[in-house]
């Protein structure tokens, strides 16, 4: 209690360092909600709940890391780990996600959560269990007499997440392809009759998902950690600001992202950093209570 | 109930006492069968029966490994002492002290995993569907991860209880015994409730919650009730497996979501959701089949598994039981009439 009260007394102290917290807190959520508007595409437009999101997410990490190891340069690995993790997506839909889209949700989760423990079986047996990252030669920028460093690596990897993001919400808003996955969002039957082959958009929508998270992951492995079990996390916090946020609500959802970012770096900084993965966790239920009691509240009864 | 019936249940129920004197080398293995059947069966309690499927089942089986050890270190000795790893001390344990808090350590383990069941229930039970799923799944990883930072349990490390007292071979008897005890009566249970005005309630839940509110039947008791009759048994499994597996801690045994939390759900899946035998020929099938692949294929043991699931999930969705009763409907007592069947082709 008193280290709790000591951090907080810490925080009101050196102001500095809330911007630092804050800083950390949008990079991280940068990326988280990279993941998340994957989510909140797949569950919109096909009704299926991924829980191997985060494994995408660590399996597009993987792919920049072998890159990396055999010689090319770390930032090619955001593209190729795109278009690699593109083809693994469709394989992923072919087999499995498209056979459960027509059933119940409870059906894609469970599917998705025995992907998801196949996916980070198997890169545990071809990678091993050790974390690995992929140094950058970058400099680090100090503020305020070095109370806040930025790492200029990472700033590449917000500035690489938002090009990615602003690429995605353009391709929606204006292609034609885009169009047709609107349209299956909103009514898949009322789309097929019209003459769009909600198949193929399915099959795209999954793919683009699976790169997004992909680069996602290529970001990630410059500037942090990947580990072949770490997927489960960002699946959890994809799913807390896809549940926070709402389908369908793109601006929610990067707010959302940002947010739990710094929620959860301002949570390890108080409690403690053993504290981060229940803080994550918390925060979902605590959103889905939220809606819960703003649902019960609209429900009617006739007394 | 028929002669063939009684007959079939008597020769399972012998087979259930004769089994760990004729494999004594797989005691502890059928021990572990027994817990799955347990699992499986009080899952499908809520997610078979009354619809809502739930991924947090093992927060019960954890809670219940914790408040049993407590129980039974806490008549004997200060618990903030004994956990902690620094101390050093030495606890023995007579024999009656052994015993008396084993047997009262599960089953207060059952109780307050029923009332946990009923608040946790009380707050998730509004949530439908996926939602539901996602809850309770957040509720098992994040109780996991308090306790692993609560210091005063063991934290991270664990809690190491008294081993048996007395010779090895017993104690793996006993073990199974404690298990097959719990595992028959929940059996003998739920084929009970299931032919009650009880178990009609809850498949009418499950059918339609909106329908079955409206003639009056009090849905959120029911699940609650339902809910905290699972957690009792699931609570009391987590007790026993607490003093069977001597040393556990938070993370890997006890709040082991991706392990058993996931595994009993794969269990009643494969064997026929909303069965009676069902989560039960599921549990040994899939046994059978996590046994072999972790013996023959380490290392691609939980990629074979993570298949399972999938192509369960996926393709064979009804389970054995479900097939079964597909294709041999006679057997489960229902009759097609052959002139009808005629006449609709």
């Amino acid at each position: 209690m008193d280290q709790i009260l000591g951090n907080i007394g810490l925080l009101l102290e050196f102001p500095v360092v809330n911007l630092k917290i804050v800083l950390d807190g949008i990079m991280v959520g940068a990326l988280f909600a990279l993941a998340a508007y994957g989510l909140a595409l797949v569950w919109g437009v096909m009704n299926v709940k991924n829980l191997a999101q985060g494994d995408f997410v660590i399996s597009g990490g993987y792919v920049s890391w072998w890159l990396v190891q055999h010689g090319f340069p770390a930032l090619l690995g955001v593209p190729i780990a795109f278009v690699v993790m593109w083809g693994i997506g469709w394989v992923v839909y072919k087999l499995v996600i498209s056979r459960v889209i027509e059933r119940d949700l409870f059906t894609s989760l469970l599917a998705t959560f025995g992907l998801a423990i196949m996916m980070a079986q198997i890169l545990n047996l071809l990678f091993g269990s050790d974390t690995q990252s992929v140094d950058l030669d970058y400099d680090v920028l100090y503020f305020f007499d070095g109370f806040i460093d930025v790492p200029i690596a990472k700033l590449i990897g917000v500035l690489m997440a938002t090009a990615l993001a602003a690429g995605v919400i353009i391709f929606m808003k204006s292609s034609r392809m885009g169009q047709a996955i609107r349209a299956t969002a909103q009514d898949a039957r009322a789309a097929r009759v019209m003459g769009i082959d909600t198949e193929k958009v399915y099959a795209f929508t999954f793919s683009l998902n699976s790169a997004i998270c992909g680069a996602a992951g290529a970001i990630i492995v410059m500037v942090w950690v990947i580990q072949p079990f770490y997927g489960i996390s960002y699946s959890i916090r994809a799913f807390v600001i896809v549940t926070a946020a709402g389908l369908g609500n793109l601006p929610g959802v990067i707010a959302a992202g940002l947010g739990i970012g710094a929620l959860e770096q301002y949570g390890a900084h108080i409690f403690g950093i053993g504290y981060q993965q229940a803080i994550a966790v918390m925060l979902l239920l605590l959103v889905l209570l939220v809606r819960l009691i703003q649902q019960r509240r609209n429900r009617q009864v006739l007394k | 109930m028929t002669r063939n019936k009684t007959i079939l249940y008597a020769l399972i129920l012998a087979f259930t006492f004769v089994c760990p004197f004729v494999f004594p080398n797989f005691g502890t293995q059928l021990a572990t069968l027994w817990l799955m059947i347990i699992v499986a069966l009080t899952w499908d309690m809520t997610g078979g029966q009354m619809g809502y499927n739930s991924l947090g089942n093992i927060f019960f089986y954890g809670t219940g490994m914790y408040v049993a050890a407590l129980i039974s270190i806490g008549m004997v000795y200060d618990v903030g002492d004994y956990t902690n790893a620094a101390g050093g001390g030495i606890y023995a344990f007579t024999d009656a002290q052994y015993f008396g808090g084993l047997f009262l350590g599960i089953i207060g383990a059952g109780i307050f995993c029923s009332v946990v069941a009923v608040v946790i229930g009380y707050l998730t039970f509004g949530l439908r569907g996926p939602y539901f799923a996602i809850g309770t799944l957040g509720v098992a990883i994040a109780a996991g991860e308090l306790v692993s930072n609560w210091d005063w349990v063991g934290g991270g490390q664990g809690i190491a209880l008294p081993v048996y007292p007395g010779d090895l071979d017993t104690g793996k008897i006993f073990f199974y015994f404690l298990f097959a005890a719990v595992g028959v009566s929940v059996f003998v249970f739920v084929k009970w409730l299931y032919g009650t005005r009880f178990g009609a309630a809850i498949n009418a839940i499950r059918d339609d919650e909106e329908k079955s509110d409206a003639m009056g039947i009090h849905t959120l008791r029911y699940k609650l009730y339902t809910w905290a009759m699972a957690a009792f048994f699931v609570g009391m499994a987590g007790g026993i497996s607490a003093f069977q597996l001597i040393h556990f801690e938070p993370l890997e045994s006890a709040y082991q979501t991706i392990n058993l939390g996931i595994f009993m759900v794969v269990c009643v899946l494969l064997g026929g959701k909303g069965t009676l035998w069902g989560p039960v020929v599921g549990a040994v099938l899939f046994h059978l089949f996590k046994e072999v692949t972790w013996n023959y294929l380490l290392g691609w043991q939980w990629v074979a598994l993570g298949a399972l699931i999938v192509v369960t999930v996926v393709y064979f969705q009804d389970g054995v039981m479900g097939w079964l009763m597909h294709k041999r409907p006679e057997w489960f007592g229902i009759r097609i009439e052959e002139k009808i069947a005629e006449e609709t082709e």
